[in-house]
């Protein structure tokens, strides 16, 4: 009785039926390259351009707005180094750009990137639900201001931003705006014109897509300039052989999710909530992230007293697949700079646990996490010198 | 696979874990800043033998099972052994580490150290200079994860 349970879907998910199944013709007959002149190309340039089209219209925009990238980190980084070599190009060689301190690496380590070529970044502060505030967007914002890039919404803690409002804050102070909505898109209702937004980053693969696929949007007029030269892609502006079987299965997966987002949005809520209710029973547990603005399917804790490599390693032997930001995790000492931009001590942000369901999750999932968590939990505070067994609380005072 | 078989198996089935309560030598390396804390709990006779030991960890996977590795090490060894245990060769029994988890390793190394300076401590006796750890003298930080 080998059981799987896969709750890592804010990590990657599994490929679609309906993607899968778009995709295949591309990968075996219609194996034609869309910059050819003859049919056999030109079809593959259609049904690219329809693609294109299913894509744009998920998320408000117009498909001439819609550039495929190799994924959402390349569409963060062109998104920033674009829009600054398209400033420079305007006269403006240097300036200033406002983030926040809970973004993505691809955008957290591009911006320390074009810290060191002389801009100026402001990594902005979250509350301990890890929101930003419009108004300390605005009131960050200066005369040299170049770029906003805030998230929609956070991968470790499921916050969903006030996009909406920080984009409102950008056009009327007339500053180009980008969000990575990595994490949004084909989750939540996304609109580039009721946000506000002049670029926004997504990925395939966070929403049944394929790996190695994303977009970047880029409100018009603005023109970015290529951050991948060659042939001349995509208007000139990225690139190289189009992923047309990569393209077609990312509009088939991201369809198809537009048309659940309410129903699945509310199943997926529901399960989560039951994991939320469930673990911040536990003692010393305690949700991380907005208990109302969250992404449906993401639930994160952390619980003192455990480690949360440990945590997972011992999940994984259950059958449980999840994520941590536990520095255990990766090769940095550091837990995870989102938990610590939320306020967390490091002693706590250690015992960290990310669950994030999707498609396949189902109630009898939730029941075997119930399960499963509070044992581990219990079992690794029982040989952790930091617990007092007799009195079923962390030996450490937290400052 | 990020760990070996071995790892996995002293993470999973940890050997003598717990504590002892009438350990004559109890030594404690790490900080909750850094995510790993390790104890260890000895009983050493008149003969200088480790008679038993017993660990307590909190940690990630590799402290663990460095931690339980270590105790199977110098479990029935004399004081003049267990002194001798190098972080490499506790990370070497356990078919290796990865690089970023050898501190781990000498965690264990310096959570035994700590246990025996402790034992000279109890008995008035001067802590031979090998078993000083660098951060015996204060609290900075991260006794084994270079902070």
């Amino acid at each position: 009785m080998s059981r799987f349970i896969y709750a890592d879907h804010a990590g990657t998910t599994a490929l679609s039926r309906a993607a899968l199944e778009a995709m295949a013709p591309y990968l075996t007959e219609r194996y034609g390259n869309p910059s050819s002149l003859y049919r056999f190309g030109q079809e593959a340039k259609s049904d690219l351009e329809q693609a294109r089209s299913d894509v744009a219209a998920c998320i408000g925009a117009k498909p001439e707005e819609l550039f495929f990238t190799s994924g959402g980190t390349e569409a963060d980084n062109w998104a920033l180094k674009g829009v600054l070599e398209w400033m420079a190009l305007k006269g403006k060689p240097t300036g200033h750009i406002i983030t926040s301190a809970i973004e993505h690496h691809a955008i957290l380590h591009t911006a320390q990137h074009l810290e060191k070529q002389g801009y100026d970044v402001t990594y902005l502060p979250v509350d301990e639900l890890g929101r930003v505030s419009p108004a300390e967007v605005e009131a960050a914002i200066r005369p040299d201001t170049l770029l906003i890039s805030i998230m929609a919404a956070n991968n470790e803690i499921g916050t969903i931003q006030p996009v909406a409002e920080i984009g409102a804050v950008a056009r009327k102070h007339k500053v180009l705006f980008h969000t990575d909505a990595v994490q949004a898109v084909g989750h939540i209702p996304v609109d580039v014109e009721a946000w506000n937004v002049d670029l926004l980053s997504l990925s395939a693969h966070k929403f049944q897509g394929p790996k190695g696929v994303g977009a970047l949007y880029v409100r018009k007029p603005l023109r970015l300039p290529p951050l991948i030269h060659g042939g001349g892609q995509e208007k000139g502006r990225r690139s190289g052989t189009e992923n047309v079987a990569g393209v077609v299965g990312m509009a088939a997966a991201l369809k198809e999710a537009a048309a659940q987002l309410e129903t699945e949005g509310a199943r997926l809520s529901a399960l989560r909530d039951r994991l939320i209710d469930g673990l911040t029973r536990l003692p010393y547990s305690r949700l991380t992230g907005d208990p109302a603005n969250r992404l449906p399917g993401t639930a994160s804790f952390v619980f003192e007293g455990v480690e949360g490599e440990a945590l997972l390693l011992h999940l994984d032997s259950r059958g449980i697949c999840a994520s941590s930001g536990s520095a255990c995790s990766s090769a940095s000492l550091d837990p995870s700079h989102v938990l610590l931009a939320i306020g967390l001590p490091h002693a706590i942000a250690h015992g960290s646990l990310r669950l994030s369901l999707g498609a396949d999750n189902t109630d009898a999932d939730v029941d075997a996490i119930l399960a499963a968590v509070p044992e581990v939990v219990a079992y690794l505070r029982e040989m952790s010198p930091v617990w007092d067994a007799a009195e079923q609380k962390p030996t450490w005072v937290v400052e | 696979m990020l760990y070996s078989d071995k790892v996995m198996d002293h993470f999973e089935h940890p050997r003598n874990v717990g504590s002892l309560p009438d350990a004559n030598a109890v030594g404690q390396v790490g900080n909750p800043k850094c995510g790993d804390i390790m104890k260890m709990y000895l009983n050493i006779d008149d003969n200088g033998v480790i008679t038993d030991v017993k660990f307590q960890t909190f940690g990630c996977g590799s402290a663990i099972a460095t931690s339980s590795m270590a105790t199977e090490m110098i479990k029935g060894k004399t004081i003049q052994q267990a002194m001798e245990l190098t972080n490499a060769a506790v990370a070497e029994a356990l078919d290796g580490l990865p690089g970023y988890k050898m501190h781990c390793s000498v965690l264990a190394e310096e959570a035994i150290k700590a246990a025996l300076a402790d034992y000279y401590r109890r008995r008035g006796e001067e802590v031979p200079e090998n078993l000083r750890l660098p951060c015996d003298d204060e609290e900075h930080g991260c006794c084994s994860c270079g902070a």
